[in-house]
This record gives C-alpha cells, structure tokens and sequence, in this order.
C-alpha cells in the first residue's frame, strides 16, 4: 500500500485512574454541569428551537413552495415553454399552453393550466434553474399540509404571486 | 491544481505480464484507469482466482458485482466484477457475458465473502444464478416479487403484494430446537422497525438464553429503485436522487456522482468548485460521524451526547442551506461543478463553524471515551480482524478501525485531496470501541481538512463554461440569443455523455462509494451501478452476531452505522 500518514487512536489497556470510575464520572459530570449551568444562567447555546412559536430564520436560497412571478400588469411572466416541465425530475409538472392574445410578440404562448403536485415535487430547484424567464421561483413557505391528494395538486391562483414581489417571502431564484 | 478526476484515472496499472491469459478474451484499458478484462465463463474463477492470488496482482478487496442488460446482444447479460488491491492500487473490472437461457456464473464466494450479498442482488435484479452461492436468493425484493427488476424489459409500473406467508423465514428459525441443556431456544425478530435499528433493517435472531446463535438479516424495506429510476432520467436529474442514497451525508454522494459522469465526460471541473466540494463534503462527513456515534451513544444509553452532537449537526445543516437551498437534500453538486457560487458571508460562516465545532467533539471525548461503563461496554465487542473485514468488502472507517488505512482521499486523490495534510486514523482492535475512536479522529482530520481549504479558496467560477454540460449563466440567457439556444437544447436533450463506461468512487461517510455508470450516448444513463459502502458492511453483521449477546448486537449495529437509503438504494 502506498504509504499514508496514519495517527493510531488505540487507547490501549485501561489505566488504573480510568479503573476506578471516580475521575472520568467527575469529568464528564463537569461538562454537563457546565452545559447546565450556562444554560440556565449564562449566554443560551441549545439548538432547539421552540417550533411553532419561534422560527427558524432560513436563507434566501431555502427551496420551498413555487411562485410564478407576474410582469407588471398582473400577468403571468410564464410563456409556457415546457422547460420547466422537462427538467423536473419528479415530472409533476403540467402545463396545458394556449394562445396570449395580448401578448406583444404575436404567437407568444401562456399557461393555460400550471399545475405541480407538490407531493411529488421534491423541492430540487431544477425547474427554477430551467425557467429563460425567471416566471417561476420558490419561497420560503415549507410548511405544507393538505387533506387530500387532490388538494396538493396546486394550480396557478395558488401559485400566482400574490402582491409585489419584495413581498413575497423569497426563497430560491435565480442570483441567490 | 487543476485536475480533478483525470488524477484518479491514472491509476496504478498492474504489471501486464502477470495477467492471467487463459480464457481472456479481451483486455482494455477504461477511461477509469481500470483494466478491464472480458473474460469467458468457464474460466472466470481461474482469473479470478489469478487476480487474487498471484503475487504482484493481489487483488484483496472485491468492491462490487452487478449485472448488465444489453436485450439486442446474443449474449445478454454481462456480470461484472471490480476488483482492487490495496497493496498495488491498481483496479479490475471483469466483465463475463453470459446468454439469456444460460445465464450461470460460478460463484466467487469461495475467493471473497464479500461477493454473498452482491451476488444475491445481480440474481434478484437480473436473474442470474450463481452456482455454489450458499443462500442465493432475492435481496432488495421480496418473496413474491415477479421478474427481475432491472431488466430492461421489466415494467416498473408492475405492483407485488408482499404477504404473510411469504416473508422472509430463514430455514433454521421454523420448528423447534433445543439447547444443549436441552431447554427451548427462541426466535427473535430484531427489527425491522425498531428505535435501535435506526431505519427499517430486520433482523431474525435464534437466542440461546441471552445469546445469539444463529442470525438473519433482510434487507429491501426501503428499496426505492434508484438504478432502475435513474435509467428513464437525464444525466443531471439523477442528482436528487443521490441525495437520498446515504441522506446522512448527501453532499458527498452528489459530489461522487458528478465525478463519476465527469470523468467519462472529460471535463475539468474548476478550481473553487473542487474547493468548496471538498469543504461541504468534510462539513457531511462530520456530520455523518455525529450522527453515527450519536445514534450509537444513546443505544447505549448515554443520551446527553446525541445532544452535543446534533447541535453540531444542526450549525453544518445551517451552513448546508445557504449554500444549496436544502438542507437534508442538498442538490447543491452539478455535473461540471455545483449549482451555484456560494453565499458572500460562506468563509466567515466556515470559520465560525470551525471555532465551534471542536469543543463539541470534545465534551463527547471527555464524557465518554475514558468512560470504563462505556469502555466494558463496547471493548471486544463486534470484534472483526482486518483481514476478515476486507474479505466481507469493508471500508471505511469501519476497516480501518480494524487496522487496514484504506482511505480513498489518500489512495486516489480526487478534488485536490493530495493537497491536503491529514492523517488516516487507524485502530488495531477492530471491535466496536474502536470504531468509536477512529470516527472520533476522522471528525478532527476533517476539520482540519476543512481548515487548510478554507484559506485557500481560490476564486472564480463553479462551474464549467463548457455549455455541452453546463446550463451557461442566466444573465446571458436573458439577453444573449446565443446562451438562450445553449440553455434550451441542454435542458431538453440533456447532456449527452459518450458511450462508454466508468467505475468511479470516492471516500464516502461509510467508505468506499462507487458509481459503476455505463453510457449508450443517448441522453440517458444506460446503467447506474451503485456500489453502497454499508452494503458491504452489513452482510458481515449477521454472522459477527453468532455468539454475541442481544444487547451487544444493538452496540455493534450501531457502531457499523447502516443507513437504509444506501443499502436498499
Ligand atoms: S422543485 Fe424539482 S421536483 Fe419540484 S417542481 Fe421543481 S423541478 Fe420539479
Ligand atoms: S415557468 Fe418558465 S420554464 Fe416553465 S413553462 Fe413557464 S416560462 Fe417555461
């Protein structure tokens, strides 16, 4: 074998101090006591969090529920190009297109149907990554639930950004 | 600093003049830097016996055995071996072709134990028999399973209920038996869904008193078919994928992948990417470790360290996050590089993770490791000699807890490992208390690792520019015509990788992870072999158990940390 640099972790034979359980009990009880005592008095360090009342602040990369972004007239930015629906590994993406009939380019197309079904949706971000016109992008809402299967196959009204976009709690898109 | 895989393909080659000749039909050499043998069936064990024993091949680790589907060939399947020798570091694939009607390869059980469990997958995933397997039967399936999954005619939409009477029933647990005390033994179901099993494993114990005598285990409960799944996706979608293969770490497995399919691509992936891989892969490898001894701890019952633990868990999950979006499931690797740069304040946030790691590590350390109640507890117990833990395929921390510094950073360097100065830790007593001190080391190795890589963090991108693998930036997608088409025809033809094939592996949380991928040119993969370390590991378990008493068996399990998602795949 090539040589390598090894460190040997052996402890070998448990040495008399170690016998006599006394001085490693008294270690180990300083450490949780000093856990304890900071804790309480001192400067808090638990990594618990107290969900649902107290959140945890996630990134502005955090990849959850989808948004489609609108331009400024309140329409859909998306052209319906399928990329999204292609790159999607999960495939639960549906996109029915029709005709904009007032779209400024003539023939531009939009979604008629966008629908994702957010229990297949694995939340990689592939179908932001895919978007040529950044239409779609996630939140940070991860906090789903839903009573049906049907009712997790969400659609443009509930995809739909719903005021302006610095509103929305933004999670991943492109640049962040 | 530029190569990344290419270092690894120029692996050690074995001398030529030793190569077994007989039966041989046809020796190449593999993009991988593998040998790759065609040999003909009725002389593959004399070859592999060759590769094995003669001196100067020694091939002691037998790291995986698959099947291939190729429905349009006479000969349709091929089974094929990787072999390496730790001592020579040169690498074997062994490929045997073998007709659809006669599909029986001589079993390699005899030269490796290791090939028990991965014999058992290629027959139940491809229907290949192999004569003289002491137990040949379905493993990630069940019982009442129809047909062979990875078949390329085999329609995944088909369902087969599992029911009572076909579960798995090892011959020696039905019917009575006695001691020789004559008093009753007893049958015992550890598992499958049990606190101490940390997944969904089972395992069939025959007690004696406190003592195990005889053990199974089964396998599969969590068998998501990964390889069959990834064959009707892109190259680039099977990244999400990995992440749930070992989910204690997925970094590292999407990292491993990305190699894998680079290599057969030949692209150089940048400097600042291998960088930062590096960084996150550590950053998991910790965190793997935590998990592990954690786990581990409180089976034992010392619950306040599984604390310490996931707190440290918890930061690296923080630092996961605001690089990738995700946090179990990073999908933060791309073929070419990573997703995307990272966050501005991701060098401060390292350091700070450094500052605090350690003292965690530490508080375990003082807790524990001079503990005697811990120390009686797991001192000889689950003890496996390094020459036997090889045998059964072992790497890893495991292996080397047992002696062996088989470290694949430190064998084939990938990302610009060899620039790092680190040490392999290694143990001699391969028992479960030393697999508790060699994580315990690799935990501090990493950081420091971590350490040396974060001053050095060059700048630059991330990923290729090469827009036959990479969707370019989408700045330019907005407004170059030219990046628009690029971005387009990647995202629907997917990355074209050349046909060909390639083993690739890197150091995984449990050891050796390799991907065996072979490529058609279409934009699918043809085949995607994984080569999950713990697989390996844990078809050893049931036989350290003979003898061993029940509480022991939860101590050795979890010191061997099997992580369902990457055994069952
Ligand atoms: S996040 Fe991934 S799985 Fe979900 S819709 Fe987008 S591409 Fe599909
Ligand atoms: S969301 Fe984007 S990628 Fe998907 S169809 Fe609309 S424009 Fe195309």
């Amino acid at each position: 074998m090539k040589d390598v640099s090894t460190v040997n972790v052996d402890r070998g034979r448990i040495p008399l101090s170690e016998q006599i359980y006394l001085g490693p009990i008294v270690r180990g009880l300083t450490v949780t006591l000093r856990h304890f005592m900071r804790n309480l008095f001192g400067h808090k360090d638990v990594a618990t969090i107290e969900y649902p009342e107290v959140k945890r602040q996630y990134s502005e990369r955090l990849r959850g529920r989808h948004i489609l972004t609108t331009r400024d007239d309140g329409s859909l930015r998306c052209v319906a190009c399928y990329m999204c629906a292609t790159a999607c590994p999960a495939q639960c993406i549906r996109i029915v297109a029709e005709e904009n009939p007032d779209a400024p380019v003539s023939a531009e197309k939009r979604p008629k149907v966008y629908e994702i079904d957010l229990l297949h949706c694995v939340f990689c971000g592939f179908c932001v990554d895919a978007c040529p016109e950044e239409a779609i992008i996630m939140s940070r809402q991860h906090e789903m639930a839903f009573s049906s299967r049907a009712e997790a196959i969400v659609g443009i009204d509930e995809l739909r950004q719903k005021g302006p976009i610095d509103q929305e709690d933004l999670g991943y898109r492109p640049y962040f | 600093m530029t190569a990344s895989r290419t270092e690894t393909t120029m692996l050690p080659q074995p001398q030529v003049d030793l190569l077994p000749k007989e039966g041989v039909v046809a020796v190449e050499h593999g993009v991988d830097g593998h040998t790759v043998l065609t040999v003909e069936r009725e002389h593959l064990l004399d070859v592999l016996k060759s590769l094995k024993e003669t001196p100067g091949l020694d091939c002691n680790l037998l790291a995986d055995i698959c099947g291939v589907d190729y429905p349009e060939r006479d000969a349709r399947f091929d089974v094929v071996y990787h072999l390496g020798s730790l001592e020579h570091g040169h690498r074997f694939r062994v490929k045997v072709p073998v007709t659809e009607d006669d599909a029986t390869v001589p079993s390699a059980y005899g030269l490796w134990k290791a090939a028990d469990w991965f014999e058992r997958e290629a027959y139940d995933m491809f229907g290949i028999r192999f004569d003289g397997h002491p137990n040949l039967k379905r493993i990630l399936t069940h019982e009442a399973f129809h047909g062979h999954a990875l078949r390329k005619d085999y329609d995944p939409s088909q369902r087969w209920l599992l029911t009572e009477e076909n579960l798995m029933t090892p011959k020696w647990s039905t019917g009575e038996q006695k001691n020789d005390d004559h008093l009753d033994t007893q049958v015992l179901n550890l598992g499958p869904s049990h606190p101490a099993t940390h997944g969904t494993l089972r395992t069939v114990a025959r007690l004696d008193g406190e003592y195990i005598t005889e053990a199974e285990c089964e396998i599969g409960y969590l068998h998501r078919c990964f390889e069959k799944m990834s064959e009707t996706h892109g190259w680039e979608q099977v990244i999400p994928y990995t992440d749930r293969l070992n989910y204690c770490s997925s970094m590292i497995n999407g990292v491993g992948y990305a190699l894998t399919v680079e290599n057969l691509l030949g692209v150089e992936v940048p400097p600042r990417a291998q960088v930062v891989r590096v960084i996150l892969s550590e950053f998991s490898r910790i965190m793997d470790h935590a998990v592990c001894l954690g786990a581990n701890l409180v089976d034992l019952g010392a619950l306040t360290n599984f604390w310490y633990f996931f707190q440290i868990r918890e930061e690296i999950y923080g630092l996961l996050e605001s690089c990738a979006g995700g946090r179990l499931t990073v999908s933060y690797a791309r073929i070419g590089g990573l997703a995307h740069d990272v966050p501005l304040d991701f060098e401060e946030h390292v350091r700070s993770l450094l500052a605090r790691i350690p003292k965690f590590i530490d508080d375990v350390d003082k807790l524990v490791t001079t503990n005697k109640i811990f120390r009686d507890r797991t001192e000889d117990v689950g003890t496996i000699s390094g020459e036997e833990a090889l045998a059964w395929g072992w790497t890893g921390p495991c292996l080397r807890a047992s002696g062996i510094p088989y470290d694949v950073r430190k064998a084939y360097p990938y990302s610009g490992y060899e620039q790092y100065d680190f040490d392999v830790p290694v143990a001699s007593t391969g028992d479960t208390y030393a697999r508790y001190l060699v994580r315990m080391e690799e935990m501090r190795q990493s950081l420091r690792i971590i350490e040396q890589a974060i001053d050095n963090l060059p700048p630059g991108p991330v990923i290729t520019d090469d827009h036959h693998v990479a969707l370019p930036p989408k700045e330019k997608v907005y407004t170059e015509m030219e990046s628009l088409i690029w971005h387009f025809k990647l995202i629907f033809d997917g990355i074209k990788v050349p046909a060909g094939e390639a083993y690739g592996f890197t150091e995984g949380a449990n050891g050796e992870l390799g991907y065996y991928i072979v490529s058609d040119g279409t934009g699918h993969p043809y085949r995607i072999k994984v080569r999950p370390p713990c697989f390996a590991i844990y078809q050893a378990f049931p036989h350290m158990l003979e003898g061993s008493l029940v509480p022991d068996a939860i101590a050795i399990l979890g010191s061997l940390n099997i992580i369902a998602g990457e055994l069952d795949r």
